[in-house]
């Protein structure tokens, strides 16, 4: 019997532990370490931020769910990894730290045959002097952040009804953020609120935004086919834009964020500042910041994890400027170079570069997105890595045997722009595939026929679909592994 | 909120006729559009999924 050791018990661990129990369960042992209790689904968690969905509507608690299938459990975090064992023996394993009350900072080491690293990330809210919930800005980036975030929109709401004015800036709280499409969603969910609250002539929106142009979303945008043109998603992200009247300041690093004021660079290498009154700001990425040793207790933290704390797999890091990068170049089995039985789901694993054209200021700042890998590619990548090793133990498989390029893999995502079962709309997109693939489409990288966007009710409806759709699969209920990633 | 003086930002973009903003809500178009949205997407799953 072999075991399989998880961490983390997000989008891309939850699915692989769950595929894992399924396929090995009988035969081998599959545990889980995360340091926290509950399964987030994060999509939904903009409508917490606006105070139209309860908290515990996106959340579902992970130890009965593992009980019932079969799956060892512990709610730690994990500090280190030892990839040769130790002095004891050459028996791999980890080091964790309980999170469970009851055991709260014991630590333990836990053996394992294979391991998947799904960590996510850490927000690194660090970076930014005056970033996040402890200092002057709100995140929605966890349940409970989004929860705080309603509570603080709801007290200006409430300005906005005695009859106050309130600057409202949402966007990326630093020049190297990803994930703009979760901001962007809250932005318009706020702005479909003040509207139903009846105060939207009380607030001046304001769009913040690290991308080059708006619609870039950390890929570069996208190409559709739109009215007889193939046009850009800029000219539809600045559409919304005007059309709900926001403001929009793109091109920008955020250098700190004051108790009512943001300051910002942009490419030009001005520097800027917006007063605010509510600020919702998401924080750049970073790895959790695991550390690694080899049988003798030396650090080896570089072989495994990139100096942002990504794990290495088996893309192509050599550093070449922008017009060389090919698809070729993004992992396609997640396995470690090093130690074939590691490897990395979501975002964990470190990408090759970015798919953004990366920029510096004229003060030599880097002000761009860095690539998105949550949702459907985090799950596809965690299900194609528990697929290989259920190969590799079952079957004797000496390499990896499913792959999961994002390069070669399409994505479906919705973003909301206000929620409401009649009077709800969003953004149904499509791209294919997500990292740009200009060999193979050489006018703009990707399938055009595979590729595009609308926006309408039908989406809102899609989006609210999928919380109750991956919710239940999340819960393992019956026929949970039928639904797709 | 008023609409964009000329050479505001706002003034620039295309922005949605009072039928295209009616589209977009209009309940029979909208069941439509979710049945075609999901082929589309099924179609990206099922490519994604070789």
């Amino acid at each position: 019997m072999a075991r399989l050791l998880i961490l983390g018990a997000g989008v891309a661990g939850h699915t692989a532990a769950s595929f894992a129990q399924r396929w090995l369960g009988k035969k081998h042992e599959v545990v889980v370490v995360s340091p926290n209790s509950m399964y987030n689904w994060i999509p939904s968690n903009i409508w917490v931020g606006v105070g139209r969905m309860k908290p515990e509507k996106v959340v579902v608690e992970l130890a009965p769910i593992y009980r019932k299938a079969g799956i060892d459990f512990r709610q730690a975090r994990c500090l280190s990894i030892h990839p040769e064992g130790g002095e004891s023996g050459g028996q791999p394993y980890v080091t964790v730290e309980c999170t469970d009350p009851a055991r709260r900072g014991e630590r333990e080491e836990i053996a394992y045959d294979y391991l998947v690293n799904a960590t996510g990330p850490k927000l690194n809210f660090g970076a930014t002097e005056g970033l996040g919930p402890e200092g002057n800005s709100l995140s929605v980036c966890t349940y409970g952040h989004a929860e705080a975030a309603a509570r603080a929109f709801e007290e200006s709401i409430q300005r906005m009804e005695r009859g106050e004015h309130q600057e409202i800036v949402i966007g990326t709280g630093h020049g190297m953020c990803t994930c703009q499409g979760a901001a962007f969603e809250y932005l318009f969910n706020v702005e479909q609120e003040l509207r139903r609250r009846g105060v939207r002539d009380k607030a001046t929106l304001h769009w913040l935004s690290n991308e080059y142009e708006a619609g870039d979303f950390g890929m570069g945008g996208m190409h559709l086919k739109r009215g007889g043109y193939v046009t850009h998603s800029k000219v539809f992200t600045e559409s919304l834009l005007a059309e709900r009247g926001v403001n929009w300041h793109l091109r920008a690093h955020t250098t700190a964020v004051e108790p009512h004021k943001v300051h910002y660079e942009t490419l030009d290498g001005e520097n800027h500042e917006l007063p605010f009154d509510f600020t919702m700001l998401i924080p750049p990425f970073a790895g959790v910041g695991l550390q690694a040793y080899d049988r003798k207790g030396a650090e080896i933290t570089e072989r495994l994890f990139n100096p942002g704390g990504f794990m290495w797999v088996d893309g192509d890091y050599q550093a070449k400027p922008f017009e060389q990068w090919e698809a070729s170049d993004w992992p396609r089995t997640y396995q470690n170079p090093h130690y074939p039985n590691i490897f990395a789901a979501g975002i964990a694993f470190a990408p090759p570069h970015p798919v953004s054209k990366p920029m510096k200021s004229v003060n030599g700042t880097p002000i761009f997105p860095t690539p998105p890998r949550t949702g459907m590619p985090s799950a596809m990548i965690g299900k194609a890595v528990v697929a290989s090793i259920r190969d590799m133990l079952n079957r004797g498989a000496t390499e990896p045997t499913h792959t999961a390029s994002m390069a070669e893999m399409g994505a479906a995502c919705v973003a909301s722009a206000g929620t409401g079962l009649f009077n709800g709309t969003a953004a149904s997109m499509t791209v294919y595939p997500i990292v740009p693939d200009f060999k193979k489409y050489p006018e703009y990288g990707r399938d055009l026929n595979l590729t595009f966007g609308e926006l309408g009710l039908a989406g809102h409806w899609i989006k609210y679909i999928l919380h109750v759709m991956f919710l239940y699969k999340a819960r393992q209920r019956f026929g949970w592994s039928m639904i797709p990633e | 909120m008023t609409n964009p003086k000329p050479y505001e930002q706002g003034y620039f973009p295309p922005v949605p006729t009072s039928a295209t903003r009616f589209w977009r809500t209009n309940l029979l178009w909208q069941v439509w559009r979710l049945l075609r949205i999901n082929m589309k997407m099924v179609r990206v799953i099922r490519a994604s999924h070789r």
